[in-house]
């Protein structure tokens, strides 16, 4: 019966979306695999925003609404860095740390305090996200900030069958998704402090009680997902833009990524930053003025056929 | 549920008190005698009389801005705040969509009723004692929709999921022009006039606002009482415990966010006749969270905390520009909020429940008389 259900379930999602691409490459190849390379491109910063969000939310049980807030602050770094050293390497690691440390900040200096206050400490995020957001509009203003790509990723790559040119930078983003999900799978698993952190995603009291620093760990994992919101932000600032505002729409993205592809699961979040990047894509591509209908789609869909996510588990 | 059923549920737990987590007012004596009258009078305290006689008097002293601009406004928005307030007060789910379902309900009237958008003519112009009752209607099955959606996940998922649809509506109205008519959103939605009363001059309109406040006001309070509402707080303290004593723990959940639909919606009209307009940014993130701002600035605890917290948010949002530089405004409101939800969880309500607990201790003999009279 199960089996049965799965194959309904493949065939009433699978046939129209096959159909659709027939049509869609009969019509335009083009377009389809420019939006498919955009999407998949858009997918790869989803990814490494919303791994950073899913980390703290799996160990900790925090939903950082500030996560967003954290990103714009990346990117703004990274923007500034660029700007004074010329170096893109650099604006990437400013990026990642100066996010990292204000996510330290707030685990040992907030978050340390409301232990288990799940609630409590959600909303003290939604008054740093509002605060940060006004501090950094006072600080660098309202206006559009963008980044220019490093050199050797400036231009269009030519020659691809089909497509012709596409830019350099956005089809870098791809190996770049790929490395730190891969880096972040061999942290996590291969090392001993990822070991820890999975450990605490199980049963963190057993974590305590098998005489690890629990407090510790919080601080590394949330460094190091706000990190990953920084990181993106460097990335964002050149591939997007940064202006008041963005904070929300990556925190949007972060929140669908995580709820689709099941909480606290950073291969859930690759799966979910994938659908949701190309659903994004083709709808704006292909239905301009109702592309977010199929990002809600999505949401009911997987809300109502698997409440903790494609790849969640009870918690 | 049956009156045996509800009987049964009563004597079985420690009753109201225990499920509600709040001890019952004490030494609070009824200001009219209870004498064979209906238990409705029983109930009326002096701070009733005085607040119910404040708030009349109120438009007859304050000039026409204050009273449009705070009294009117802060009702509204209460109204909003009030219906997060019974979702998450009473029924644990805090949701930040309350502000989508009153922007439903107000693009309703404006797209149901008249309205002038611009260029495109949308409004199909029904008549108010149609398009409200309709925009209404929908709104609460909206707020149905979204409560099924996120009652399938507990607890901290809930306030995720409802940013995430409240978050998706607002780029749903920002993009699609055919419907929503994009970022112009629709102008000059404005009360209509009835029985020769222009609703949109300031003094009837403060009255309408205070008429459907009070009437939210009392029906939360009365509902809270009622069956239904003591279900839903015992599914608040213990979901498992209430679902073995044979409650549908998933219904009661949806049912409290339509009925909290139908409050925030009712809010949602007021809001979009004291604007007069409504568009993607009635909507935008920030409104969603200002909602739960008021809410918890106010206090969680009893249904009259969102208006006190719509009260100070407004005059804030009002008086900043006197005070400091006007673009300032969301740090001075994002700080308040996040003073208040580190130091006083429960608000400005658990903030003076805390002051009188300090006062009463010092002087514990006058504690009878002190609470007494409490306006």
């Amino acid at each position: 019966m199960a089996k049965f259900w799965r194959w309904f379930w493949s065939l009433v999602i699978g046939v129209p979306l096959a159909v659709f691409a027939v049509w869609a490459m009969w019509d335009n190849a083009r377009l389809f695999f420019i939006t498919l390379l955009n999407g998949l491109t858009l997918s790869s910063l989803y990814f490494i925003v919303a791994s950073g969000f899913t980390l703290v939310f799996g160990l900790m049980r925090n939903v950082n609404l500030a996560h967003g807030s954290l990103y714009l602050l990346g990117g703004y770094l990274g923007y500034f860095t660029a700007q004074y050293s010329g170096s893109f390497v650099l604006a990437l690691a400013a990026g990642f740390a100066g996010a990292a440390l204000v996510g330290l900040a707030m685990q040992v200096g907030i978050f340390r305090f409301m232990q288990g206050q799940e609630l409590r400490q959600t909303m003290v995020t939604i008054g740093l996200s509002i605060v940060f957001a006004d501090l950094m509009m006072w600080a660098i203003g309202a206006q559009v900030h963008q980044m220019d790509a490093p050199a050797w990723l400036d231009g269009p790559l030519r020659g691809i069958p089909l497509i012709n040119a596409y830019s350099k930078y956005r089809l870098s983003l791809l190996p770049i998704g790929i490395i730190i999900g891969v880096l972040l799978w061999l942290f996590l698993n291969r090392t001993r402090v990822g070991m820890m952190i999975r450990a605490g995603v199980d049963d963190r009291q057993m974590l305590a009680a098998s005489g690890v620093n629990v407090n510790l760990v919080f601080a590394v994992t949330f460094a190091i997902g706000a990190g990953l919101a920084g990181f993106g932000g460097v990335i964002g600032a050149v591939e997007l833009s940064m202006v008041p505002g963005e904070d929300v729409r990556l925190l949007l993205a972060s929140l669908i990524v995580v709820i689709v592809g099941g909480m606290g699961s950073v291969v859930g979040a690759a799966v979910g930053a994938v659908i949701l990047g190309l659903a994004e894509t083709y709808g704006l591509a292909y239905a301009p003025t109702y592309s977010v209908v199929f990002t809600f789609v999505i949401l009911v869909l997987v809300m109502a056929f698997r409440p903790r996510g494609l790849l969640g588990r009870p918690a | 549920m049956s009156a045996a059923q509800w009987r049964k549920a009563m004597n079985a737990g420690a009753g109201r008190v225990a499920m509600s987590g709040r001890p019952a007012p004490r030494g609070q004596t009824p200001l009219l005698a209870v004498g064979g009258l209906s238990p409705l009078l029983a109930a009326v305290r002096a701070r009733h009389v005085l607040v119910l006689a404040a708030l009349l008097v109120f438009p007859w002293v304050a000039t026409p801005f204050i009273t449009y601009q705070i009294g009117a406004q802060s009702l509204a928005l209460g109204l909003i705040a009030l219906s997060l307030t019974f979702l998450g007060g009473y029924g644990g789910m805090v949701s930040l969509a309350q502000m989508t379902v009153a922007g439903i309900a107000g693009y309703l009237v404006a797209i149901l009723g008249a309205a002038s958008a611009s260029d495109a003519s949308i409004s199909l112009g029904w008549p108010w004692w149609l398009a409200v009752p309709a925009a209404i209607a929908v709104a609460a099955l909206c707020a149905a929709f979204i409560g099924w959606l996120s009652v399938r996940t507990e607890g901290i998922y809930t306030i995720m999921i409802t940013l995430a649809v409240g978050v998706a509506f607002y780029y749903l109205c920002l993009q699609n022009y055919s419907v929503f008519n994009g970022f112009q959103g629709f102008q000059r939605v404005q009360a209509p006039t009835v029985f020769g009363i222009n609703w949109r001059e300031p003094l009837p309109f403060f009255h309408l606002a205070l008429f459907w406040s009070l009437a939210g006001y009392f029906f939360v309070k009365y509902l809270l009482r009622a069956p239904f509402g003591v279900a839903l707080q015992g599914i608040r303290d213990n979901p498992r415990r209430m679902n073995a004593l044979g409650y549908n723990v998933t219904a009661h959940r949806i049912a409290a966010y339509a009925v909290a639909g139908v409050v925030a919606a009712v809010g949602g009209v007021l809001l979009v006749w004291y604007n007069g307009l409504i568009g993607p940014g009635s909507v935008g993130t920030s409104w969603l969270i200002n909602i739960l701002v008021i809410a918890v600035l106010g206090g969680m605890r009893h249904p009259i905390g969102p208006f006190l917290g719509a009260i100070v948010f407004v005059l804030l949002q009002t008086f900043a520009i006197d005070l400091f530089d006007r673009e300032r405004f969301n740090l001075v409101i994002g700080g308040v909020f996040l003073a208040i939800v580190l130091f006083s969880p429960d608000g400005l309500l658990g903030w003076w429940a805390g002051l009188q607990r300090k006062f009463s201790n010092m002087r514990p003999a006058s504690r009878v008389s002190h609470r007494g009279d409490l306006p």
